[in-house]
């Protein structure tokens, strides 16, 4: 906790912290300075409207309405507009996948070079836009849906199972990852969720299991399955348990035209969802072992032993448990917390709502409020959420421009890690001086001022800052660059 | 430039310990360091021509030997590096080290380069907080030190004062004098202080820096996938502000498709492009320093080999030992450099890898000590518990 004192601005001194258990459930007892902080905390940024939602119902009452959003976007009209103008929402994403293998079929048969040329371009031109409106759709949610926590926990889940939509054509899959695999279990169930990442072409083509087949094994999606969307890298499984899980998942991929062509059902196992398939040719039937346990079922079934058996596992409990308590408490939360997470996750079996609310009324996470650094998206969001004017609709290329600059664009970290949840990773030298000139941008897009009852409690120095501010712009800049706004 | 000028642990003004300004290394010595993340597949670029099970165990995608540039008996060069990295290594001034690595066996690419980074020995508990590029700036009295990256990465964390500022995309305009000033004024007190004041003060180094190029540049001519333009911004830095710097390349890891050599009439594959880029870049760095690449050194490391055989798509699996790359004015080069051994089916690490016979902390501990002229002690705090292994490459 040393680290992070240094840093605490206006948070709540709290009495009778060291050794005594956790106090029980308090969210009710928050006062409003407390409130605020919580939802800088838990939503994208506090905002006016928030704020008042959560005076009325008071701190316990809106998380559990959070923990449980209805299934509609609730967006303000022009920004549901923008949404609703979309080709990703207008086309189911197997006619546009169809459309896109037809496109590129007659661009390549094309004689003439120049002319292929220039289709090419167009083709890749048009794979960028699809991508792009999947992130300004993303943008516009965190920036004005109501039900923040399910879209804050919907990019938590998109960083934890992370695609890189730069790879072949996941630019245009990657809206319907989000949409139909992620967002509809970020409040659900851990199983569920990882089942329909694992199941979704974004992830098979991305981590090459469309390629992996009995004979010719791909290792790469079996190891991050455990290493990074699981049991974590020292959670317990070896080279042997890469290799096995690896056969496996054999077969599993993404349906072809050849296999599209074919029906149905061509052979007996053959499966098919969407744009997802199994095919028994392609699969390794011979027996298996994976962390010591033998696989019982054969062919299609194995895929689901094996993420039961990976879910269910205490390493996955304690390694997804720790990643939340890092991305909603402290970078280095402490273990006794951590422990009381994870228990919560395996005697409710991975239930999402029930392990966010451990954590939430745990007393750690009361007395880390308005300490935890922001990585660039919390950090522009915020910012734009308290610019917000509720009618105008943000420009959503230059907000994604934006968090480009600062290195944390959507949907496009190369590697499967996901990005960095900590301090460390986020407050280089360079990165500061760049997010000071991101600010600016922001600070003097419109004739903006703060809501005062927004306005956290700020240190001297900061004071001292804005009261020589020239220009309600400048004093818009001082406020979003001063060290209390760069935390949450 | 007096405020490069940095000395240990930067912000111990006074606190200078006896007998450092004795011991000061050769300031004037330039050290990059590039990390091809993503595990390269060495066994590509440095092609063991002699070894028959090459080709047997990569049927597809071996780089045939007529194809290879000459090193010598052992070993080819890819020949996507003809124009680049080749006239260095015949002129003396490159040198590779196969079977080098660290001996971290998890085949995780994040746990491998953490590990890698921080450098130190394994085993014990990670201090995360520690890099191994730091621990040598802290040791350095004089250059400055930088990453030309938009993180700060876990090599260069620590007690010295690092810059990092990425070149990809030329940098913009910033704030005026008087905003920056105010906003430094927030942090001087807090945890943030030292970085917001060096951010500031990089911000102003690179754009005097790159002074005419960035007003053709936000034209927008660029594309930010050129690493030889990157490399070029990188060399004008190290020539003029900083002394010791880190750069990464990515989209190493080839799973999938690695592709052919660019042979008579069919286009390169994948790899063969990552190569020829990754070459140019590095040969336009060369010419970009002038005369201060005679004091210059370049090494390329990566996080581990690949699989010796080819997988079931064209590609390769995550493997254990690499090649390393030395370049620099200061090499004695032309040749292989370090522990080697015959490469067939028995000679395998775990029956799939190159094996490790050149760890990276003595490799990289002994060109240290011959770069700087750090005596045991100081070496020992770069790279604990490990005797530098001198390959007399520099």
């Amino acid at each position: 906790m040393k680290k992070l004192a240094i840093m605490v601005f206006g948070a709540l001194v709290l009495a009778g912290c060291a050794g005594k258990p956790p106090a029980p459930p308090a969210l009710e007892r928050y006062a409003p300075a407390a409130q605020l902080l919580f939802l800088d905390r838990v939503t994208w940024g506090a905002n006016a409207t928030a704020a008042r939602e959560m005076a009325e119902l008071g701190a316990g009452r809106w998380l559990e309405r959070q923990l449980a959003p209805p299934p509609g976007d609730d967006l303000p009209p022009k920004a549901a507009a923008q949404v609703a103008a979309m080709t990703i929402t207008q086309r189911p994403v197997l006619m546009l996948a169809a459309d896109l293998v037809e496109r590129r079929r007659s661009v390549l048969a094309l004689a003439d070079d120049a002319q292929k040329k220039m289709e090419q371009q167009a083709f890749q031109q048009e794979l960028t836009r699809l991508g792009r409106e999947a992130a300004s759709r993303s943008v516009l949610r965190a920036l004005y849906s109501p039900w923040q926590l399910r879209e804050h926990m919907t990019w938590f889940w998109m960083n934890h199972f992370n695609v890189f939509m730069f790879k072949a054509g996941l630019r245009a899959t990657v809206g319907d990852y989000e949409e139909s695999a992620i967002r509809p279990h970020a409040l659900g169930n851990f199983r569920t969720l990882l089942g329909a990442a694992a199941r979704h072409p974004a992830m098979l083509r991305y981590l090459d299991n469309a390629q992996n087949a009995a004979g010719r094994l791909n290792e790469n999606f079996a190891r991050e399955l455990m290493e990074l969307h699981t049991l974590g890298a020292d959670g317990g499984y070896r080279q042997q348990d890469v290799q096995e899980l690896a056969r496996v998942l054999t077969g599993f991929g993404i349906v072809t035209r050849e296999t599209a062509r074919r029906g149905p059902t061509p052979s007996g196992e053959y499966l098919r969802e969407g744009l997802f398939e199994f095919n028994p040719k392609r699969h390794d039937y011979g027996p298996k072992v994976l962390l010591g346990k033998p696989i019982r079922a054969r062919g299609v079934a194995e895929l689901d032993e094996a993420l039961d058996l990976l879910a269910r596992h205490p390493s996955t409990a304690r390694f997804v448990s720790r990643k939340l308590a890092v991305f909603f408490v402290s970078d280095e939360p402490p273990a006794a917390l951590v422990e009381r997470v994870a228990a919560t996750w395996t005697t409710t079996d991975g239930n999402i709502p029930a392990v966010l609310r451990t954590l939430f009324s745990s007393e750690e996470f009361r007395q880390s409020l308005g300490s935890k650094f922001k990585d660039p998206i919390h950090y522009v969001f915020s910012a734009l959420r308290l610019a917000g004017t509720g009618e105008q609709v943000a420009d959503t290329s230059r907000i994604l421009g934006g968090l480009g600059r600062l290195g944390q664009p959507l949907y496009a970290r190369p590697t499967p890690d996901g990005y960095p949840l900590t301090r460390m990773a986020w407050a280089s030298a360079g990165q500061l001086a760049v997010r000071f000139e991101v600010a600016r941008a922001i600070a003097y897009a419109g004739d903006w001022r703060i809501d005062p009852s927004l306005e956290k409690r700020l240190g001297p120095a900061t004071v001292k800052a804005l009261a020589s501010a020239a220009t309600p712009q400048e004093r818009n800049l001082l406020y979003i660059s001063s060290p209390e706004f760069m935390h949450r | 430039m007096k405020r490069r000028q940095f000395l240990a642990g930067a912000a111990a003004a006074g606190a200078l310990p006896v007998g450092r300004l004795w011991a000061v290394p050769r300031v004037h010595t330039r050290f990059l360091l590039v990390f091809l993340r993503g595990g390269y597949d060495a066994a590509n670029l440095l092609v063991p021509v002699a070894s028959d099970f090459y080709y047997e165990a990569r049927p597809n995608i071996a780089v045939p030997r007529r194809e290879c540039l000459e090193i010598d008996s052992d070993w080819g060069l890819h020949p996507a590096l003809r124009e680049s990295v080749y006239p260095l290594f015949k002129k003396g001034e490159a040198a590779f080290v196969p079977f080098a690595g660290t001996d971290d066996l998890t085949r995780s690419h994040f746990e491998t380069q953490d590990g890698i980074e921080l450098g130190q020995p394994l085993g014990g508990r990670r201090d995360y907080a520690s890099g191994f590029l730091n621990r040598l700036a802290v040791e350095l009295v004089g250059p400055g030190a930088i990453s030309f990256t938009d993180h700060l990465p876990v090599v260069f964390r620590g007690a010295a004062k690092v810059a990092n500022a990425s070149l990809r995309v030329p940098a913009r305009a910033g704030l005026d004098e008087r905003q920056a000033k105010l906003i430094a004024e927030m942090y001087r007190d807090t945890a943030l202080g030292a970085q917001v004041a060096e951010g500031f003060a990089a911000r102003r180094d690179i754009a005097r820096a790159m002074g005419a190029e960035m007003e053709v540049a936000s034209r927008g001519a660029i594309g930010p996938r050129n690493f030889a333009r990157e490399a070029r911004r990188i060399a004008r830095l190290m020539k003029d502000a900083y002394r010791l710097g880190f750069v990464d390349v990515g989209g190493w890891d080839t799973h999938i498709n690695q592709g052919p050599t660019a042979t008579a009439g069919a286009a390169p594959g994948y790899l063969a492009q990552r190569f020829e880029e990754l070459g140019r870049g590095l040969a336009a760095f060369a010419d970009e320093m002038g005369a201060a690449w005679r004091d210059t050194t370049v090494v390329v490391i990566s996080e581990f080999g690949r699989t010796f055989r080819e997988n079931g798509n064209r590609g390769t699996d995550h493997g254990h030992g690499t090649v390393y790359w030395i370049l620099g004015g200061t090499v004695r080069g032309g040749r292989i450099a370090g522990a080697q051994q015959k490469l067939a089916r028995g000679t395998l690490f775990e029956d799939r890898d190159y094996p490790i016979l050149n760890e990276y902390r003595a490799l990289l501990g002994g060109l240290f000590v011959r770069l700087y002229g750090l005596d045991a002690v100081r070496i020992g705090k770069v790279f604990a518990g490990v005797a530098p292994l001198d390959l007399r490459v520099v």
